[in-house]
């Protein structure tokens, strides 16, 4: 009887056949948005404020939404990943929660919370911050549809930390809160970094959640689309392209952190 | 100095239950048991990482089972050594003395100190992740030494290291020991490593200390069917005490009749260790006292030396150095004779 497994060249062949179709697809249209465009109209671009403001706004809104998501987040990393409790199940599944609501219905249900007729909207005002079409409501779209990113990958940077390290440290004298900053978030320290860089990235591209909360001030993505409605494709493409150029970068970057944390 | 008194632990299926244990200063306590047996659990409850459910911790007449481990002054070594991986060899060492806030002058000389003891100086600037196996041990014990403890618990230390290493650091341990003479618990589940290193053995398994006294005790009077079979006391027989001929004590078992030596063994075991048991040809085997005949039906090769296993019946196991083996040529099938002295035989209550 001959042998039943698939030969391996045929095997091969077709797996990068099919492969490379899936790949095509993520290149040609990026690939082609980047090379089609010419670099003087993308200089011209860079140059018009209002592009570059709306540039800077996402950048700037992004790393607040970073910020507040690593000052809450990385401790509730901490804990689900070093220790037990009831419901712990249940607080990762919500902390993934904003991974499965679609972005649109997100910032509809911030808006209910963080509206001015709401709870946190009236207790915010006091403060002097409001969230309708302001810079803070597009920091707590981008945070809402962002923060998992950070507390998943905090918490698996955490876990991998041997609770023996933990452990020596403490026997040699450093309190819980010393053995944190001395021995854990240092060890997790890469997971964290990679983690925020996930969030700055994913929060610089969020669209759904931030138009319904705030259309004004426009960030970049709300701008695409605005050029786009109303002027053409020709308008929006160099504002995409600028877009798209920033995440490539800031997405070279992360794989060179995450593989530097494979390798060691 | 260490003194843990009905101390219970429960971690999952695992239990220590009702553990009592005392450790006088400056001895070298090793924890002999099985592995599973929670010899772990043990180290890290007195370090204070792990709460007992009861019972009581007390260091130096302190009650320390509500302590947090900083505050107990008790210095753990693991076995895969837990060096910090983020510092630097000098880094962690000097960890523990930076933590306590050790004034520049004394930490200076702590940490010269044990760079010294352990001979480390040319690793200081090293990355401990590139350490050999013997290394990291050295490098963890000055750690954890660094801040003179009043207690060093070491886990299994020497089981990870290949064996010449592990007489090294076997050694180095004495030497420290002999040097310092720290308080320590060394568990192992090694029992060899045990009775090389312990002054006292205690030995644990079913959630209980079984026994605790000098490797001679454990080894020549185990008090359970446990402590005589963790200590490869092979040969273990069922029986009653008996009055033999000529006014002498003896044990029966079956069909065979062991002499005793004249102490105050009582008991329904006798056990008989195989480096006790000579083996002879059967032609000079003496009359009288524990001499019997029978067949080989195994040996067992260790290397060094042989297990050989005798039907009397029962089996009966001796231990024959290669010299025994070559001189009287054996095989499994020959008959042979077997014998001990009285004072090998020792009984005990199972």
């Amino acid at each position: 009887m001959r042998s039943r497994i698939l030969p391996r060249a045929w095997l091969k062949g077709t797996f990068l056949i099919l492969g490379g179709i899936i790949l095509l697809f993520i290149i040609a249209p990026v690939g082609k948005m980047i090379f089609a465009s010419s670099p003087s109209i993308l200089m011209e671009s860079l140059r018009d404020s209002e592009i570059t403001s709306s540039i800077l706004l996402t950048l700037y809104a992004a790393l607040l939404a970073t910020v507040i998501g690593f000052v809450l987040g990385v401790p509730l990393a901490y804990l689900l990943a070093k220790t037990q409790f009831p419901g712990k199940k249940l607080i990762e599944g919500i902390i993934d929660l904003p991974l499965v609501i679609p972005h649109s219905a997100a910032g509809i249900a911030l808006l209910f919370v963080f509206g001015r007729n709401y709870f946190m909207g009236q207790a915010f005002d006091g403060i002097g911050i409001r969230f309708l079409d302001s810079l803070a409501g597009i920091v707590i779209a981008m945070l809402f549809v962002s923060v998992p990113f950070l507390i998943d990958s905090a918490k698996e940077g955490f876990k991998k930390v041997d609770p023996r390290l933990e452990n020596v440290a403490r026997t040699l004298g450093a309190t819980p809160w010393k053995t944190f900053s001395r021995i854990s978030f240092p060890l997790a320290r890469r997971s964290i970094t990679a983690g925020c860089i996930l969030m700055w990235a994913r929060g610089m591209s969020e669209f759904g959640a931030v138009i319904i909360i705030a259309y004004h001030p426009m960030i970049a993505p709300v701008l695409v689309y605005e050029k786009f409605e109303t002027y053409g494709l020709n308008y929006a493409r160099p504002i995409a392209v600028i877009l798209i150029l920033i995440s490539l970068v800031v997405f070279v970057v992360l794989r060179f952190l995450l593989y530097r944390r494979e390798r060691s | 100095m260490i003194s843990i008194r009905n101390l219970c632990v429960e971690l999952g299926d695992f239990t220590l239950k009702d553990a009592s244990l005392d450790v006088e200063d400056g001895e070298y306590m090793v924890v002999v048991g099985p592995s599973g047996a929670g010899k772990t659990v043990l180290l890290e409850t007195i370090a204070g990482l792990f709460h007992p459910r009861r019972g009581e911790i007390r260091l130096r007449g302190r009650d320390v089972t509500r302590l947090s481990p900083e505050e107990r002054h008790v210095s753990i070594v693991y076995q895969d050594h837990a060096l910090f991986p983020h510092l630097s060899v000098r880094d962690n060492i000097l960890f523990g003395l930076r933590m306590r806030k050790t004034d520049a002058k004394q930490s200076r000389q702590a940490f010269s100190r044990a760079v010294e003891l352990f001979n480390i100086a040319a690793l200081l600037d090293r990355d401990p992740t590139t350490l050999s196996g013997g290394e990291r041990q050295k490098v963890a014990l000055a750690r954890a030494l660094c801040v003179s403890p009043d207690v060093l618990l070491v886990d299994e230390p020497l089981s990870s290291l290949d064996p010449r290493t592990r007489e090294e650091i076997e050694a180095e341990l004495q030497r420290l020991h002999r040097a310092l003479d720290v308080t320590t618990l060394h568990v192992t589940h090694n029992f060899e490593e045990a009775v090389a290193l312990g002054d006292r053995i205690a030995v644990i398994g079913e959630g209980e200390v079984k026994q605790v006294g000098t490797p001679e005790d454990i080894f020549r009077k185990p008090n359970s069917e446990f402590v005589a079979g963790f200590a490869m006391s092979r040969n273990i027989y069922p029986g009653e005490l008996c009055a033999a001929d000529a006014g002498r004590r003896g044990f029966k078992s079956g069909n065979l009749l062991f002499y005793l030596e004249n102490g105050n063994a009582a008991g329904n075991r006798a056990v008989i260790r195989p480096e006790d048991v000579m083996l002879l040809p059967r032609e000079v085997l003496p009359n009288g006292g524990n001499t019997f005949a029978g067949e080989i039906v195994r040996i067992a090769d260790r290397g060094s030396t042989l297990y050989v296993d005798v039907q009397l019946p029962p089996v009966i196991t001796a231990l024959a150095t290669r010299h025994t083996f070559r001189e009287m040529n054996l095989k499994t099938g020959m008959r042979v004779g077997v014998c001990f002295d009285a004072s090998s035989v020792h009984v005990f209550q199972e």
